[in-house]
């Protein structure tokens, strides 16, 4: 089994409820799921959706047919009509949405009357809704009874939503003339994570505990969800007066001896760019998320688009070393989020963590989070330690390029930085051989180590590719389930990039003989112009012939991903 | 027990007879004045002039970036609130370029002390107008003069309710000592604006020019009635008093944080994650 639900209507209209209750039910049912969702740049009214796919089996991206649409608003059927899978149909209150449409597909159910007869008012027609589509899946309704307990923030409002919830489900176990569903026992409940909450709850697990930002989507999840967790982790987050104080605020903190971070998109990391240059010039560890979305200027506030690859690896006057991650599921997040705050710490240069709209606001299953896996090793200099030294001298020279990062405070030894070329001290010089032994130490002396620290992409499918996908962040899941479904007759792999930059040492570049060693590698991107077959090419000077780029603001689905590589085939 | 002579740093690169100097002696007096030892504190400041103040005495230091002294200096302080934090900037670094962070540090209230040698003009890049530069004045890149009417930092800061607002001027040490000393013990955010001559590039506003014009607050002022500090701090032409302006008790933003209220600043807390296990089950 794999079954698509698709929820449609106005912003405002509750589908993200209704999406993620589904959500819950699914993965507490044990089924495995991946939900997506497409809204645009407003509040109130417009069309939206909110897709949830699940499956016994893993599911990691979009699906195009739709098995149950939840047609919410008038546009709905029209826009997403032709969706509908072979078994497919759509649910919609003809009272709601004064219409009335004829065929076996579209059936008709009173939402609101169902919620106003069970003593509810219309606001909870959703939870009929979502109670009607547990049924019509032959679902349990009690699983949904108990998500709306762990929910409802309003326990006031309990009583009449479960009851108007099980009204909707006995409605539709009794009429759906067109179900065909099959639903798998159960398994073990599993977890539901997004994006955002991933790269969080991994800040959190690292040991961040300053954040500073300035909301803009599809970066503010991560902003809600750092100031929701602040009092119970110790955690101080400011949200600052814009992206230019956030970056600065983050780096006060960093020097003052805390992990820190701050998340932007697109036009806000344009504003921090300036302060990424501070952190390379002064050596102040810094991790900093571009959720990306399409450009230039606002483009599409609420879509997806990988573009700002080379925007953010370039990004700052001057010339500063860093390090770029894109993760494409929750556990890239995981392991990359605390490889990140590593890494920072451990070579004093700041981490940027690319995502998107699709990765950010996306949700998985997941079994579990091992906890184990967050490692947090402290390299800075405090208390007794730093009270024993001798002397101190904030950038003092060093085999590695790396000096002592001490906290300010915690003994009579001073810490100095500064914006100005400098000397070890952390004083203004204006002399060249300070110049050139500092830029040898910041940049020339930390790269090869930090190369040593990357590791190459995930190679996945055919050890001998006719066809080699290679792609990287969020396109990971669409990637690889097309790797599944053309696997049964071709010799297809993907090759899938979450450490960006800098690439592994010549020594460990083995990925690039299976790129040159297919008979047809494809770069397949989120954007207009190849930004990451451009590094590719930067870095190794390997051109790939072959691309395949989107760049209409929407996310691939593995239907048209695959119809875009069938026109690769022919010749394999 | 810390001495004046700690408190010696790098040779400074001012031209001689700048009015920085003056701001110099009397923050180095003052911390000395006040026992603190130099790595007790720790100064921020961005780019211009003032800036290079911190190289030029004693204590930790994040030298940033111009107009951004104020979100450094709010980083450190929730970071750690256990340490004194000295924001030095010019009026072109804080007023200019730094305009909003100044506006939101003082609705914030965060307890960073502001100094802002003001000359009323960019004295870094050779005497360009500011923001406080007068109407009227020509500078290289104002030939027309300046159009736009000066900024008042002062009647700003007391119309945003800033928690102390004080000006000094920098040929008077003495008084710029008690200042310090006055901001450094107000519990908030505070605004010292020090009128300082740039002897280089200021022909307008000389020392001379102050002189004539400055004027002690009386001794029996009352800096805590708003009408009349906001009338006394618009007063900039023939006289310009000096003294502290405007005082207003505000609960202070690191005792509004829940995290930091009577708790041990961040950096002095254990570096691990605490609680994770509460968080990973709410995604069931």
């Amino acid at each position: 089994m794999d079954y698509t639900i698709k929820i449609g209507g106005a912003a405002g209209q509750g589908l993200q409820t209704i999406g993620a209750s589904l959500s819950k039910v699914f993965a507490r049912h044990g089924y495995h799921l991946f939900s997506f969702q497409d809204y645009e740049s407003r509040v109130r009214g417009g069309h939206n959706f909110y897709q949830v796919r699940f499956s016994e089996e893993k599911v990691f991206c979009p699906r195009e047919p739709v098995d149950i649409l939840v047609a919410l608003d008038k546009e709905s059927l029209p826009l997403h009509g032709d969706e509908l899978s072979d078994i497919g149909f759509a649910i919609y209150d003809s009272a709601d949405i004064k219409e009335k449409f004829e065929g076996e597909r579209f059936i008709d159910i009173p939402f609101s009357q169902i919620a106003v007869d069970q003593g509810g008012n219309k606001v909870m027609a959703n939870a009929a809704a979502t109670g009607a589509v547990l049924g019509m899946l032959g679902m349990d309704v009690e699983l949904l009874t108990r998500v709306l307990e762990d929910t409802l923030k309003r326990k006031d409002l309990l009583e009449p939503n479960v009851k108007v919830a099980r009204a909707g489900h006995e409605f539709g176990s009794k009429n759906c003339p067109r179900c065909s569903f099959q639903p798998a026992a159960g398994a073990s409940p599993r977890m539901t994570i997004e994006g955002n909450a991933a790269i969080a709850f991994a800040a959190i697990a690292s040991g961040c505990k300053f954040y500073s930002g300035y909301p803009m989507t599809p970066s503010t999840g991560i902003l809600t969800f750092m100031a929701n967790h602040a009092e119970r982790h110790g955690l101080v987050v400011e949200q600052a007066e814009d992206e230019i104080s956030a970056i600065n605020m983050v780096l006060g903190a960093s020097f003052a001896g805390v992990r820190s971070m701050t998340a932007t998109s697109g036009g806000g990391f344009a504003l921090m760019v300036e302060g990424l240059s501070l952190a390379g010039m002064t050596e102040t560890p810094v991790v900093v998320v571009l959720a990306q979305r399409p450009g230039p200027a606002t483009g599409f506030p609420t879509r997806t688009e990988q573009s700002d690859l080379l925007f953010g690896l370039f990004a700052g006057h001057g010339e500063i070393p860093r390090i770029a991650f894109a993760p494409g599921t929750p556990e890239q997040a995981f392991a990359l989020v605390n490889k990140a705050f590593d890494l920072t710490e451990k070579y004093q240069v700041p981490v940027i963590i690319f995502t998107d709209q699709h990765y950010a606001d996306s949700e998985w299953s997941l079994d579990n989070i091992d906890l184990g896996q967050f490692e947090v090793r402290d390299y800075r200099v405090r208390g007794d330690a730093f009270k024993a030294l001798s002397s101190y001298r904030r950038h003092a020279f060093t085999d590695d390029g790396v000096s002592p990062l001490a906290v300010p405070g915690d003994a009579p030894h001073l810490v100095v930085t500064d914006s100005d070329e400098h000397d070890e001290e952390g004083h203004i010089v204006e002399d060249a051989e300070t110049r050139r032994r500092m830029v040898d130490k910041r940049y020339f002396k930390k790269m090869p180590n930090i190369r040593r620290e990357m590791e190459p992409p995930l190679v996945y499918g055919s050890d001998k590719p006719d066809i080699l996908l290679v792609g990287w962040g969020s396109n990971y899941g669409v990637l690889k389930e097309s790797v599944d479904v053309l696997g049964a007759d071709q010799q297809v792999a993907m090759m899938h990039f979450t450490e960006l930059y800098p690439l592994p040492e010549e020594g460990r570049r083995g990925f690039m003989d299976t790129i040159r060693g297919a008979k047809k590698a494809i770069c397949v991107e989120n954007n207009a112009s190849g930004r990451f077959a451009q590094l590719l090419r930067m870095e190794t000077g390997y051109e790939f012939e072959r691309s395949i780029r989107k760049y209409d603001g929407r996310p691939f689905t593995l239907e048209g991903l695959l119809e875009e590589i069938d026109g690769h085939l022919s010749g394999v | 027990m810390v001495t004046l002579a700690e408190y010696k740093g790098q040779k400074p690169a001012w031209c001689p007879g700048c009015g920085d100097f003056g701001i110099l002696t009397a923050f180095k007096r003052a911390m000395f004045e006040l026992g603190l030892e130099p790595w007790q504190i720790t100064m921020v400041s961005g780019i211009g002039q003032a800036s290079k103040l911190p190289h030029y005495t004693m204590g930790n230091t994040f030298n940033g970036l111009h107009g951004r002294t104020l979100p450094v200096a709010t980083g450190i302080r929730l970071a750690n609130h256990g340490m004194p934090v000295w924001a030095f900037a010019g009026d072109g670094d804080c007023y200019g370029e730094g305009g909003n962070h100044w506006l939101h540090a003082m609705r914030r209230n965060i307890n960073v002390k502001l100094v802002v040698h003001d000359n009323q003009v960019y004295g870094l890049t050779k005497g360009q107008a500011s923001p406080t530069s007068m109407l009227g004045m020509k500078t290289p890149t104002q030939p027309f003069g300046v159009l736009s009417d000066e900024l008042n930092p002062v009647s700003v800061a007391v119309g945003f309710g800033c928690s102390l607002v004080a000006r000094g001027f920098a040929a008077d040490t003495d008084q710029l000592v008690e200042l310090f000393k006055a901001v450094y013990e107000h519990k908030g955010f505070t605004l010292l604006d020090i009128l300082q001559p740039c002897v280089s590039f200021n022909h307008l506003n000389t020392y001379d020019w102050y002189r004539e014009r400055c004027y002690k607050l009386e001794d029996d002022y009352d800096p805590e009635n708003f009408d009349r500090a906001y009338e006394r701090a618009s007063e900039f032409g023939d006289r310009i008093p000096t003294g502290v302006l405007y005082r207003k008790a505000r609960q202070v933003y690191e005792d509004r944080v829940p995290v930091l209220a009577g708790q041990l600043p961040l950096v002095k807390r254990p570096q691990e994650p605490q609680a994770l296990e509460q968080t990973a089950k709410e995604f069931y």
